[in-house]
């Protein structure tokens, strides 16, 4: 057996606390809330703190509070379950409760918190590897070694952004509010991340995410789709994400963002000026598509080859938009099968597939939920 | 045939399905024993190297480190599973020859202990070049990973010709010749590899192990430790999924009995997920060219196929594996002529051997994919073609193999008849031919359906070492509680065996199963059998557990004809009562016959003995592939295609199995569905692939298996024969079914989008490549286009047998009833 190393557990019960524990400790310490990205990277020796400070017992920082009329705030350590399962959330910004709901198994999103989503570890299969694995390959530079192992003449960390939620909120213009010695500020998610392996984040080390606030949903619309090999567990190997708002038909702002195709979720800046001022039209999807794929930077460091990572931008994004359209609700002609719809992302039911709510979400082909459609 | 069962035939739950599920049950990485010591072993981060020399110093002087030991501290010998391939050594002495072999083990107070001084260890290593395919190895015989074998880097290099094929192909309508790729997957078991090992004061040693063969693992101890057999035990602990990865001894189950010598404690060592990955001996990747000759109507005309197979480090079951790959193809169709040619070449990777089906899915892709191509080419349905070709029951192929009944033309019928494949078959191509446009955000999924079918052994018809004994025995002893006690050396790997032992024993002595104990494999208890591999323990352990049974019931039937005074053959026993049918009132209890029985006999204790019918070919190699009864298995996929993703979704499998007889459907079906579900993996998502040398992915997060949200619904299908040489007429159904469910796939895609992707695993990308083919006009295949420059050896000439008929009657060797 693997086994965790041991370390030392404070548990504060303020954020103020927390604050000062971090503080303290320096660069020993690590913040620790559902633990289920950080334990197993602690066995693998990618982490080594000497002590967590453990965020579950500070009430402060679970629950969500608002509506989509106002904005909504969330806890940065309210579970994956709970997002997914909040009715606001679901009703006013489904590509979020989408996103949460996608992440590893369900298991994991009960103890999992969005918090821990937005600020999980980059990926890349040559660093997600046992001590033994990534000392027989001769370590990268972001554990133990100075070069990167996928592209050996690059000066920087190619790990790759594997959060769902993420591109999500980056999407829907959330910020993210950041408690540190110097006190509290606030940034728009966009400005959360950097485009880099091991320095992914602006948030400082010493500073604790607090919570994430979405702005009012009125007119907007979003959804999320997820590529990735099975239809549980994995992480996204590309995420899209799409928001718009609309006045009538048209098109007034839109954010396309991928997720998992380089270290930081990335604009799709042209797809998403593409559409605006555009109805969501058979064609105005397909140059918006066509325009997507342009900031993906996959490389040969995650599931499925990364020409095909590449490859599926313009289709998941032309899906994407197509939902937001209301334009996959017909039939398909061409899959010869008689008495089921076949439409985008075609519903796969669960087993035993009720997950509440009055009409079922069902889980696809790319893992995202379909529900019923977005009010607008 | 009107056999009257009780306990045969019913959907009992397993006997040990209660501990299963509560979690009672103790595998061995749960056992703790007093004073207990953990131990870890030191595997090298080279593919290969020479080992110059290694320094435990530094990792002895860790607080809490028992022992640390290297090759110089076990006795110098090789071994290896088959007689033949005896290159193998617990701890390395002299060259690694893959990234993960050992070359230390610690024990210590705990794990972090053991591990940390693991890092301590200091190892020089003199890296030589690392040959990391069948095309690097045979093209750098300058660089030799093993001194031994047919040739630089050929482990094994095998020929077989039965009949002229080219005159065969010459009289051919049609002839294909095409190549595929198979590649590597591993066994993923639950339960990764644990052993607990105690020596003690008394110059003895128990090992309790996660071990599908105690036997082999018991007499090679024997040897690898240098100290008589009979001084060692080994306990087979429950097993959580074998799969045919915990069939060779292993460095940890060594390494654990040494390290117990030395310090007189237990010693565990339980292997991490990563190490499984590295231990393997899964699926061989193959590359394979088959040519086959067809007539206007669909019959084999002959057929001549080469396989090479990327072995790994050592030879494991290779030959075995080699073989494999090439003489069970002929039992299914009639192919009247065949020959046989194929290389098992050494890597520097893991090294490979039997995963489920044991070198037969990959010949069996191959197979079925061609036959499809065939069929298409012919104008004929291919399930129909498939239906007018099959061999004749209870007769020999042309490699001298022996069927003798064969369900699968029902299989067949009942797959077409419940899948719809009539209906489908058109209409799915029908739809296949609209191309019109489509706009990029709407998604158009194609639907097809595919059909495969295959055979397997039901045990294999000779043993790893050569012996004139049985293949499996079993000792029943009545207890005066009315309890029979069941000692048979098989090891319950989860397919249920220890449950089919308490069925037919049940069975003959009109008892509930409950009333039968089963004990554990225990070499100083129970007597020998083989193991669980080659689908051979219902069986075997069957005939012995049901000859066992007979003689028990005939020796308390004496007793209780002397007590009711009537004849002994007009008694019966039946719910926990012995008695004459016609005056039942007068039965007497079970416990009571059986003191009576003891009263006349002395101790009731029984055995029982199982070898499989003598009918090996007499050729050299003739001893692989003959088996007393051959299962066999139909299946048919209905999927979809995703055109813009290449992404497949399977939406069901019907699946019709030769089972002889049930003797528990629900257990048939759980093996069933368990083989479909493996079957989809590899065919769609599994490799054991490597890159700088190391497993890609050796985790269960990255190596991709499927969940149970990409099993599609399973329907199977039973169909009993009844076989003379099954118990009750029983044949396997733990590896068989995995066999068509690859190639199903493959031709189910090929019907849905007309792409044909030679080539295992399956993924998204290939798919894509070949729609991205057929747009540009080009041929819609993916997969190798080019076989090794590769000389194999001259054939060994035989005879063909084909069609001939079997002998009349099987010699059964320790059979009560010589007919």
């Amino acid at each position: 057996m693997i086994r965790l190393p041991a370390f030392e557990y404070l548990a504060p019960r303020t954020v103020g606390d927390a604050v000062k524990y971090l503080a303290d400790r320096g660069a020993d310490a690590m913040l620790v809330a559902g633990g289920t990205d950080l334990f197993p990277n602690m066995k693998r020796g990618q982490f080594e703190p000497k002590a967590l400070v453990g965020l579950r017992g500070i009430r402060e920082l679970s629950g969500v509070s608002g509506d989509g009329r106002a904005g909504l705030t969330i806890g940065a350590a309210t579970t994956l379950s709970a997002v997914a399962a909040h009715p606001e959330v679901a009703r006013r910004y489904p590509a979020l409760a989408t996103a949460a709901g996608l992440v590893s198994s369900p298991q994991l999103r009960n103890a999992a918190t969005l918090g821990g989503n937005v600020c999980v570890d980059t990926r890349c299969n040559w660093y997600n590897q046992s001590y033994e694995w990534r000392k027989a390959v001769g370590f990268c530079m972001k554990k133990d070694g100075d070069i990167c192992l996928v592209a050996p003449g690059s000066s920087r960390c190619w790990a790759v952004s594997s959060s769902d939620t993420a591109p999500v909120l980056w999407a829907l213009g959330a910020t993210a509010r950041l408690a540190g010695p110097a006190g509290e500020r606030t940034l728009p998610v966009s400005a959360l991340y950097q485009d880099d392996g091991i320095a992914y984040l602006a948030k400082r080390p010493d500073e604790i995410l607090t919570e994430l606030a979405l702005p009012a949903a009125d007119g907007w619309d979003s959804v999320y789709l997820k590529l990735r090999r099975r239809g549980s567990f994995d992480f996204p190997v590309l995420g899209v994400a799409v928001a718009v708002r609309r006045e009538g038909e048209v098109v007034r702002e839109a954010r396309v963002v991928l997720g998992a195709v380089a270290s930081t979720p990335r604009e799709a800046a042209a797809a998403s000026t593409a559409l605006v001022g555009q109805r969501l039209t058979s064609e105005s999807i397909t140059r918006a598509a066509e325009a997507a794929a342009g900031p993906a930077k996959p490389l040969d460091n995650t599931d499925f080859t990364h020409p095909y990572r590449k490859r599926l931008v313009r289709v998941y994004v032309a899906r994407a938009l197509a939902r937001l359209a209301g334009l996959d609700a017909g039939p398909s002609s061409f899959d010869g099968f008689e008495g089921r719809p076949g439409f985008p992302g075609e519903p796969r039911a669960l087993a035993g597939g009720v997950r509440g709510g009055s009409s079922p979400p069902r889980l696809n082909n790319q893992g995202a939920i379909s529900g019923p459609p977005p009010s607008t | 045939m009107s056999k009257r069962f009780t306990v045969v035939g019913q959907p009992l739950p397993k006997i040990d399905a209660w501990g299963k599920v509560t979690g009672d049950t103790r595998f061995a990485d749960d056992m703790v024993l007093p004073r207990m010591a953990f131990g870890k072993l030191l595997r090298s981060p080279h593919a290969h190297a020479r080992v110059r020399a290694i320094d435990t110093a530094r990792a002895k002087t860790v607080p809490g480190v028992y022992a640390v030991i290297t090759g110089a501290d076990l006795p110098r010998v090789k071994f290896g599973i088959l007689p033949v391939s005896q290159d193998e050594e617990a701890l390395c002495t002299e060259k690694v020859r893959m990234v993960g072999d050992a070359v230390a083990a610690v024990a210590a107070v705990d794990e972090e202990t053991a591990d940390r001084a693991c890092r301590l260890i200091d190892v020089d290593y003199e890296p030589l070049p690392a040959l990391m395919s069948i095309q690097e190895s045979l093209a750098h015989p300058e660089v030799r990973i093993h001194e031994y074998g047919d040739g630089p880097n050929v482990h094994k290099n095998v020929a077989l010709q039965f009949g002229d094929v080219e005159a065969a192909f010459a009289a051919s309508d049609l002839v294909r010749e095409d190549v595929f790729f198979y590649e590597g997957n591993t066994h993923l078991p639950m339960e990764q590899h644990a052993a607990v090992a105690h020596a003690t004061a008394d110059g003895k040693l128990t090992l309790w192990s996660s071990t599908q063969t105690p036997h082999y693992v018991h007499r090679l101890l024997a040897r690898i430790l240098d100290m008589p057999a009979a001084h060692i035990r080994v306990i087979a602990a429950p097993v959580g999924g074998g799969f045919g990865g915990k069939l060779d001894p292993f460095a940890h189950e060594i390494a654990a009995c040494r390290l117990s010598q030395l310090i007189g404690r237990p010693v565990k060592i339980a292997c991490t997920r990563e190490e499984v990955f590295y231990i393997h001996r899964g699926r061989h990747p193959v590359l394979m060219w088959i040519k086959t000759g067809f007539t206007k109507a669909g019959d084999i005309t002959g057929c001549h196929l080469k396989t090479w197979l990327d072995g790994g480090a050592y030879g494991s079951y290779g030959v075995a594996s080699t073989f494999y790959t090439g003489v069970i193809n002929p039992v299914t169709y009639k192919m009247p002529v065949y020959k046989f040619e194929g290389a098992r070449i050494f890597t520097n990777k893991p090294p490979c051997g039997p995963k489920r089906g044991h070198g037969t899915p990959q010949p069996r892709f191959a197979l079925e994919v061609q036959l499809d191509k065939a069929a298409e080419q012919l104008g004929l349905d291919p399930a129909d073609m498939r239906r007018r070709i099959l061999v004749e029951p209870f007769t020999k192929t042309a490699n001298h193999l022996t069927v003798t009944t064969i369900g699968l033309g029902e299989c067949i019928d009942k797959v077409v008849e419940a899948s719809g494949w009539r209906d489908k078959v058109s209409r799915y191509r029908a739809a296949a031919e609209v191309d019109a446009p489509k706009p990029l955000w709407q998604p158009r999924r194609r639907r097809g359906v595919g059909i495969a079918c295959s055979s397997y052994m039901t045990g294999a018809g000779t043993a790893i070492y050569w012996n004139s004994m049985p293949h499996s025995g079993v000792v029943l002893r009545a207890d005066r509680s009315g309890g029979v006690t069941v000692l048979c050396g098989a090891t319950d790997i989860g397919q249920g065996s220890d449950s089919i032992l308490a069925y037919l024993v049940a069975e003959v002595l009109g008892l509930d199963p409950k009333d039968v104990h089963v004990h554990p494999a225990d070499t100083s208890l129970t007597p020998v059998d083989l193991g669980s591999y080659s689908s051979r323990v219902t069986l075997m352990c069957g005939q012995a557990a049901i000859q066992a049974a007979e003689r028990l019931r005939s020796a308390i039937f004496k007793a209780v004809a002397a007590k009711l005074d009537v004849d002994a053959g007009a008694l019966a026993m039946r719910e926990r009562k012995v008695g004459v049918p016609d005056d039942w009132e007068k039965a007497v209890d079970f416990a009571r016959a059986v003191e009576l029985g003891e009263a006349m006999h002395g101790v009731l204790a029984f055995a029982g003995s199982y070898a499989p019918p003598k009918r090996a070919g007499k050729y050299k190699g003739g001893g692989v592939g003959p088996s007393p009864c051959y299962s066999y298995t139909a299946c048919v996929v209905e999927l979809s295609v995703d055109e813009d993703t290449g992404e497949v979704e399977l939406h069901d499998v019907w699946i019709g199995h030769d089972i002889g007889r049930a003797l528990n459907p629900l257990l048939v079906e759980g093996q069933v569905e368990g083989s479909v579900y493996m079957g989809i993996g590899e065919a769609v998502m599994e490799a054991q692939v490597f890159r700088k040398h190391v497993h890609k992915a050796p985790s269960m997060l990255e190596y991709k298996s499927p969940t149970t949200l990409e099993t599609p619904e399973i329907h199977t299908m039973l169909v009993e024969t009844d076989d003379p040489e099954g118990p009750f007429g029983a044949k396997e159904a733990g590896q068989g079914p995995l066999l068509p469910v690859m190639p199903a796939i493959a031709n189910a895609i090929y019907h849905a989008v007309g792409v044909r992707v030679d080539e295992i695993p399956i993924t998204p990308e290939k798919v894509l490549k070949g729609l991205e083919l057929k747009r540009q006009g080009k041929a819609a295949r993916v997969g190798p286009d080019r076989v090794p420059l590769f000389t194999f050896k001259q054939p060994l000439v035989v005879e063909s047998a084909f069609g001939a008929p079997a002998e009349a009657i099987a010699v059964r060797p320790f059979s009560d009833t010589p007919s």
